[in-house]
């Protein structure tokens, strides 16, 4: 008599074969959130080690005898929380404004395609492409002119125009990604495009707009050649700028208290991912879904 | 919602009205920003320290102190110059001055220094910051290049330790670290990431010049067999000694040290201030001592690029700068600058000091080098950080690796390195 039975073919896996599937996968994820994680946790380790154990041939993980004295020479040396506070202004600064004036031009970029879209996306492109040096001079003379020269405010502003064109680039993508069906219904209901804009559009680019905010916030939390040159006094500093002072002529570095102040310096950062983590996945997954 | 949006604006506008900077108000006192690059911590307390005793004693002229950075000086003041904001006094190295003089930046100090601080810092310093007779810095601090080595593992070879009044020959160099090399362990360490300005400076010792001036003052690079000696020490403990790890060619100073306390390498050539990592790094019980760098032809003699204070040419109050500099640059205040850094001092006087002729942490042998110290070969040669960058660093880094012969290097850094100076000369 014949077995009708089907066959187990090769593309139904045994249950044991999708456990090491499985497996494999888990590792390899393990794999890569170490390789992710490991400059991070190499500076935390730098951070509590003795500049004796900063002399070892053969650094260990964990600092054997753990201290928090480059903490202290950190704080002690540099205006580290003033700085951070600064550096906290002027990205939340950036990052608010770049979204306010970068929704809006999104939005028209992307419900009216045309040539001066098109004209306008190419511009974006072509201005992310511009090196710094080729900026700084006549940035700072413009500034001078505004009185804006080391002053936050200033570097606010630099960091706006800096970070606008990929904010607009990122957010026109958000945008297109809504269903202009839904602003018609609000229309039919005798919405005005303001209105559409703000209560139906809006709070669907939530994820987008958060996305867009985080860009910007760690973009000018980072920055550091133009808060180098545009800011004079002490009192203005921002964090990157005030963490070379840990480094000396020819690259040497005073390594524990750099590698202090520099992982507090990640914390923010983290703080905020941590904070809108949530929207900014689905922000992301938003964007790259075509209605 | 439109409330919500105004909100935001007038919270925003706010906030970026409170980081403004404001103006600063003078009420009649002449304020002197002073851009520091001092960034030890012995270093800037030291700084801070004599800029708060001279504010004490100077009510009219108040001096207030910038941190700046090595790692981005010349970018900053170029931008600074350039929009007239540069700070008043300026700190910065006098191989990186030149553009900054002939660009018209600095001050012309000739007449502005007082004598007494022009006598008490040799010539062979101020001319490491004149350019075309004029001169744009205060040479203030210099450090030689030394050895810095294991002294229990030197003195448990039986070699003879150098000393200023006797140092070693290069030749002698290369038979004690061969002899001293073996079983993975390495007579010598050359942390060569920097080639140009290592090479260049010790090549004084037997006699090398490179950058020919003629009569009509233009240079010209020819490398003879003066020049030729150093560079190829190094490139035959690397290729044929196995007295140096070639893997520390491409290595930072600091880089070598993990591996000269575990005693992989006898020896690490350094600059002097190094000594203050070692202090801080070295494991308990480790015995160090400075040496002086090999000898040639012409003895022990090095080039150096010194630490300078200079004023900015935009200064609205540059006699003040100048006394400021002046006290700064007092004897006793200079060896507090020195010693902060790790460092000579350039002055006469505070190089006779005996705080800096104890023979702790290698003291005494730095300061018998002092004498002679000369400026580095390229310092006022327009277009060397091109020549550096473009021509003999690949080159030198090529010839250390032994990618490319003598002959090889020298037509790299002649005739490559002539078409670059021509540019500069024309």
């Amino acid at each position: 008599m014949r077995n009708h039975r089907t066959p187990r073919t090769a593309t139904t896996p045994s249950p044991a074969g999708r456990t090491a599937a499985r497996a494999g996968q888990y590792a390899a994820l393990l794999a890569y959130l170490v390789f992710l994680a490991f400059p991070f946790l190499w500076l935390l380790s730098t951070a509590f080690k003795t500049p004796r154990e900063l002399g070892s041939l053969h650094p260990a993980w964990i600092p054997r005898h753990p201290t928090l004295g480059n903490f202290r020479q950190a704080f002690d040396e540099q205006p580290l929380l003033h700085a951070a506070l600064n550096s906290l202004l002027v990205a939340l600064g950036a990052a608010v404004v770049a979204v306010l004036l970068a929704t809006p031009m999104a939005y028209v970029m992307a419900r009216h395609r045309g040539p001066l879209a098109r004209a306008a996306t190419g511009w974006v492109v072509i201005s992310q492409a511009f090196p710094f040096v080729l900026v700084i001079i006549p940035l700072f003379l413009v500034l001078k002119n505004l009185r804006l020269i080391d002053s936050l405010a200033g570097l606010v502003l630099v960091y706006v125009v800096w970070s606008l064109p990929f904010a607009l680039w990122m957010l026109v993508g958000y945008v297109r990604a809504v269903p202009v069906e839904l602003e018609e219904a609000a229309a039919v209901d005798g919405a005005g495009r303001l209105r559409t804009l703000v209560s139906v559009t809006a709070p669907l680019l939530a994820p987008g707009l958060a996305a867009t905010a985080l860009f910007a916030f760690v973009t000018a939390w980072n920055e550091f050649f133009f808060a180098l040159v545009l800011l004079k006094t002490p009192e203005h500093q921002t964090l990157p700028v005030v963490l070379t002072h840990f480094i000396g002529a020819e690259g040497v570095a005073d390594l524990g208290p750099l590698a202090a102040a520099a992982s507090l310096a990640t914390l923010p950062s983290l703080l905020v991912f941590a904070l809108i983590q949530r929207r900014i996945t689905s922000g992301l997954l938003t964007g790259a879904v075509k209605s | 919602m439109r409330t919500r949006i105004t909100t935001v604006v007038a919270v925003l506008l706010l906030l970026l009205a409170g980081c403004s900077s404001g103006g600063r108000a003078h009420g009649g006192t002449v304020t002197l920003r002073f851009q520091s690059l001092a960034w030890q911590q012995e270093s800037v307390a030291a700084n801070k320290q004599l800029v708060k005793e001279w504010n004490a004693t100077h009510p009219n002229v108040r001096v207030e102190y910038v941190q700046g950075s090595w790692d981005s000086v010349h970018d900053q003041l170029l931008t600074s110059f350039e929009g007239g904001e540069a700070p008043d006094i300026i700190h910065d190295a006098s191989d990186d001055l030149a553009d900054f003089a002939y660009g018209g930046y600095l001050a012309d100090l000739t007449h502005l220094l007082p004598p007494g601080l022009r006598a008490r810092i040799p010539g062979r310093s101020w001319d490491t910051a004149t350019f075309e007779g004029r001169i744009y810095g205060v040479p203030f601090l210099q450090e030689p290049r030394v050895l810095i080595a294991n002294a229990t593992w030197l003195r448990a070879a039986h070699v003879r330790i150098p000393t200023p009044q006797h140092p070693w020959s290069w030749p002698e160099f290369r038979r004690i670290t061969k002899k001293l090399s073996g079983h993975g362990r390495y007579g010598v360490a050359w942390p060569l990431k920097e080639p140009v300005s290592a090479t260049l400076n010790l090549a004084l010792s037997t006699g090398g010049r490179l950058f020919h001036r003629g009569a009509d003052g233009k240079v010209n690079v020819r490398f003879t067999a003066a020049d030729a000696v150093v560079p190829r020490t190094v490139h035959d403990q690397v290729a044929l000694d196995h007295s140096t790890p070639a893997a520390t060619l491409g290595s930072g100073g600091s880089d070598t040290l993990p591996g000269f306390f575990a005693g992989k390498y006898a020896m690490v050539p350094l600059g002097f201030s190094y000594r203050q990592q070692i202090v801080q790094q070295a494991p308990k019980g480790f015995r160090w001592e400075v040496l002086p760098a090999p000898a040639g032809a012409d003895g022990l003699t090095q080039g150096v690029s010194p630490q300078t204070l200079s004023i900015a040419t935009d200064c609205p109050h540059k006699k003040e700068a100048a006394a400021f500099l002046d006290f700064l640059l007092r004897p006793k205040n200079m060896v507090r600058l020195a010693l902060g850094d790790w460092m000579l001092p350039t002055g006469t006087d505070a190089l006779a000091d005996p705080a800096l002729h104890t023979g702790a942490n290698g003291w005494a042998t730095g300061t018998a080098l002092a004498a002679s110290l000369r400026p580095a070969p390229a310092q006022s040669v327009r277009g060397y950080p091109e020549w550096k960058d473009k021509v003999a660093t690949p080159a030198l880094q090529e010839y250390y690796s032994g990618a490319i012969g003598l002959a090889g290097l020298r037509d790299r850094l002649q005739k490559d390195g002539n078409l670059v100076l021509a540019r500069y000369q024309r």
